[in-house]
């Protein structure tokens, strides 16, 4: 029984880095339907801005977070308006390969700056041991991992749910055409979710070295993940997305401490069982 | 009399009770047609009134979420639309769908060959089926697209395209054909030779066309349906309705304006 | 060909010539395959290279047809090379190593998975179907691993052993026979594919690729028509793995990972989609690249990679290809008006 408390712990935090991470995709998807394979080189991005601000700069751990979720922004800014916007129309086909080259890039250049090997980390102490309740230890770490996340999990479903920039997102995500010819702009609306979108994932990327690692591969072996997550929680679906996450966080948390072997199939088998039961997500609508 | 009881009974295609919403949009409501063997008939309506939806339906391309949809005396509201064209319904866009880079023969030739149900031969080249490719360029012919059979479909006129569009549905053999506004968007000085097409129709067909260019529908209809907010308003012949005050006040405009074309 | 030139040959001979023109060989394919067979002659010391290139080529030519002229875009395709891969080897470790009999079965095999599997892929589009296809990959990377006992798991398959071609003709480390046998199989199953490109379902095919929501308002069952070129496709996927197994001597996961399915996307796209030839002049020019640039870490590969990839996407979107055809067209416009006068109708 506590064995499966500490497993429940431990999914919920690692489903809560997931959402994080794959929110902005998901919502992107849902509105302007462009497949983003480099979601998670902008988790990458701002998992080694944040390393490198504290272990060449010093700075303390939380202040690197805004950092990175600012860089992440920035990046996915400047990429967006290099190259997303030429392909918003071009299909999945050439969305696919687009992103996939500039993941390639961006793993060859993490891999070039900073080398192949696991980025060291070294969280304040404040920050490490555990927290010992009714005889379970719960990571430090973690549970103000699930704080933070859950804090901005809120602020986003109140922006989502109650402000006209969040109305306005939902109206681009349920009919893109209808909503230019309210009088809605939509590609502005999209360039500045795209940047909050891709910024939380950095800071997803910069919450995540601690529990998950960061090296190049980080970007690929991620992307899978997050892509479960985005198909089947469903295109532009906040709460989708955060289903989703949990369930994936705690799936395969569970099969990392019971069947270690064979976890990873178990994953990819429910998540195709679902796809194929919902093709446009638990909670997606196109 | 008994002859005409005999040729009332061959009814070609009917929908009983057919119902579609879409949340709380209904878009068909207790949709009942009957149409009799080798009739012309249109349907017309103001936009939104449902009419291209209920040939999705018919069609197969949209599932009902009640009634039935009989093609003669069989029942084909299970079946798969490609099943449907088989049975010989089968139906045109209004808005050209067709192969971009195939050339008029090819796509021609491709709906001979999926009506013979040779397509899927992957082992004798297409060369070899020469009867097929035939029909293709006859049909072709009927419709004055042979000199530019060869031409990819991107590079035809708009007026040829709608013509390969009715081409292609020729192309299946069918009893029965549903044309969603074949004139749509076909200029004045096109529209003569798309016209002849249609009046060409073979006369075993029965035809269903959607239109909102009354002199089409005057010309070519013995009967016409009237749709709104997705239920049929009323049917009769030309005259008839020309003369039903609701169907007026509903669609038809001024009444100075006589017979004109209402954009 | 041009529109001209197809103008007279229908107006001349009717329908069935410009169809029979469209199937043709041209003498530029002739001159290709012959100077396939240039590396026995020019470069002998390359062949073992020679028939790495064959191999990827047969590869590419399998999701060329899926890809290319069927328009299903798989992130996956890796897993039937892979798995065509492991039964030849897996057959060879158990004791037959003889190459042709090999290569038959672990066709069969990728063909029953590629048949299987394709009921799943032909009932869904756009994301999804990305998804379902790189999740079937994952998976069988996984399960591969996982059943390490058959397939060596993580550190391959040990103790293939392929016999002597026809009894008589020895692998061995010049590459000789390994480029002979893998030149053969490619040509043979090009030859197929070309044929299945000019036949009534290539048309399908295109027909599916150009518009396949109209397939079905013409009769046609798009599903059908795309379970029977996956299950082709897997086929030729599982001989090129097979090819892999048997001239190497070696299988190890990586025949099945998302690397191998991206790398085969990359070739494809690289040469050029929907042209048959696209793919076999995308695998050669990236295995001959990687080949001189193999000194280099494999970081600076995957830069120059996927700053390919880009810049390909970005301004060569037709490939290579698709880029010389362009260029060929250009030229032909800027012929004297009198030349190109005489030869319209």
């Amino acid at each position: 029984m506590l064995s499966v408390l500490g497993m429940l712990f431990d999914g919920v935090a690692y489903g809560m880095l997931l959402f994080l991470m794959s929110v902005g995709l998901s919502v992107t998807l849902g509105m302007m339907n462009f497949v983003n394979l480099a979601h998670c080189s902008f988790a990458m991005l701002g998992g080694y801005v944040a390393v490198t601000l504290m272990n060449d700069a010093g700075w303390p751990f939380f202040a690197t977070l805004p950092v990175a979720f600012v860089a992440a922004a920035a990046a996915s800014v400047l990429l967006e308006r290099v190259f997303f916007r030429r392909f918003y129309r071009a299909g999945e086909l050439a969305q696919c390969l687009l992103t996939i080259g500039i993941v390639f890039v961006s793993i060859a250049a993490a891999a070039y700056i900073y080398g192949t090997d696991q980025q060291p980390v070294h969280l304040p102490s404040y920050l490490q041991g555990s927290l010992h309740v009714a005889g379970l230890g719960f990571a430090v770490y973690r549970l103000v991992l699930i704080g933070i996340a859950l804090a901005i999990t809120i602020l986003l479903v109140v922006t989502v749910e109650a402000t006209r920039f969040g109305a306005q997102v939902r109206a681009a995500v349920n009919n893109q055409r209808m909503a230019r010819g309210l009088g809605i702009d939509v590609d502005t609306l999209f360039a500045i979710t795209f940047a909050l979108g891709s910024g939380l994932a950095g800071l997803g990327g910069a919450l995540a070295i601690a529990m998950l690692g960061l090296d190049p591969s980080f970007a690929l072996t991620y992307l899978i993940y997050v892509l479960i997550v985005v198909s089947v929680g469903g295109l532009g679906s906040i709460t989708g997305s955060f289903a989703a996450a949990m369930l994936l966080g705690v799936a395969d948390m569970a099969g990392k401490y019971y069947i270690p072997a064979f976890g990873s199939i178990l994953i990819y088998v429910v998540m195709l069982a679902m796809i194929m039961w919902r093709p446009t997500g638990l909670f997606g609508r196109r | 009399m008994s002859m005409a009881g005999a040729a009332a009974a061959a009814t070609a295609l009917s929908t009983r009770g057919v119902n579609k919403r879409f949340g709380s949009l209904v878009v068909a409501a207790d949709v009942e047609l009957d149409l009799p063997a080798g009739v012309r008939y249109a349907l017309i309506g103001p936009n939104g009134a449902g009419k291209t939806t209920l040939i999705n339906l018919i069609t197969g391309m949209l599932r009902p979420d009640g009634g039935r949809i009989l093609l003669g005396a069989d029942d084909i509201t299970a079946l798969p639309p490609d099943q449907r064209v088989h049975r010989g319904l089968v139906r045109t866009y209004q808005i050209n769908s067709l192969f971009p880079h195939l050339s008029a023969l090819e796509s021609v030739t491709l709906a001979v060959c999926e009506r013979r149900a040779v397509a899927g031969t992957w082992w004798r080249p297409l060369t070899a089926y020469r009867d097929e490719v035939d029909e293709a360029y006859a049909i072709l012919g009927t419709l004055n697209l042979a000199a530019v059979s060869h031409r990819p479909t991107r590079e035809l006129a708009y007026g040829q395209q709608r013509l390969l569009e009715i081409a292609l549905a020729l192309a299946a053999r069918p009893k029965v054909l549903l044309l969603d506004e074949p004139a749509a968007g076909v200029p004045r000085d096109e529209s003569n030779e798309l016209f002849a097409a249609i009046a060409g129709l073979s006369r075993d067909i029965t035809v269903l066309f959607i239109e909102h260019d009354m002199e089409l529908v005057f010309r070519f209809a013995s009967r016409i349906i009237v749709m709104v907010g997705g239920r049929v308003l009323t049917e009769g012949t030309p005259a008839e309705i020309a003369a039903d005050e609701r169907v007026r006040a509903v669609y038809l405009g001024e009444r100075k304006r006589g017979v004109g074309s209402v954009r | 060909m041009s529109s001209d030139t197809l103008a007279i040959a229908a107006t001349n001979a009717g329908p069935h010539a410009v169809l029979q023109a469209e199937a043709r060989w041209r003498w530029s394919e002739i001159a290709f395959w012959l100077a396939t067979l240039l590396p026995f002659v020019l470069t002998p010391d390359y062949l073992v290279l020679a028939s790495q290139v064959a191999i990827a080529a047969l590869f590419v030519l399998s999701l060329d047809l899926i890809l290319g002229f069927s328009g299903i875009v798989s992130l996956g395709h890796a897993a039937y090379f892979g798995f065509g891969a492991y039964t030849a080897g897996v057959v060879s470790v158990h004791g037959w190593g003889e190459p042709l009999s090999g290569l038959a079965i672990a066709g069969a095999a990728s063909g029953i998975l590629g048949y299987i599997t394709s009921f799943i892929i032909a009932r869904f589009r756009h994301l999804a179907l990305i998804m379902i296809t790189l999740g079937l990959g994952l998976l069988l990377q996984e399960a591969a691993n996982a059943a390490s006992w058959l397939t060596g798991g993580f550190d391959g398959l040990q103790g293939i052993h392929t016999w002597k071609l026809f009894g008589r003709i020895e692998f061995d480390l010049y590459g000789y026979a390994a480029y002979s046998y893998a030149l053969a199989v490619l040509f043979i199953v090009f030859l197929a594919a070309r044929r299945i490109i000019h036949s009534p379902f290539g048309l399908a095919l295109r027909g599916i690729r150009e518009n396949g929501a109209r397939m079905p308002a013409i009769g046609a069952s798009t599903d059908a028509h795309i379970r029977t070129i996956y299950t082709i496709a897997a086929v030729i996927a599982g001989l090129a793995g097979a090819l892999l197994a048997q001239t190497t001597e070696t299988v190890s996961l990586e025949a099945l990972g998302f690397q191998r399915s991206a790398d085969v996307l990359v070739m494809l796209i690289l040469g050029g989609t929907g042209r048959l030839y696209g793919g076999l002049i995308g695998a050669a020019v990236y295995m001959v690249a990687r080949d001189q640039f193999s000194g280099l870490n494999p970081q600076f590969w995957y830069f120059w990679i996927g700053l390919l990839l880009i810049g390909v996407v970005m301004f060569l979107p037709a490939g290579i290809l698709g880029g010389l055809a362009s260029l060929a067209e250009r030229v032909a416009a800027l012929l004297p008006r009198k030349a190109r006068r005489a030869s319209a109708p």
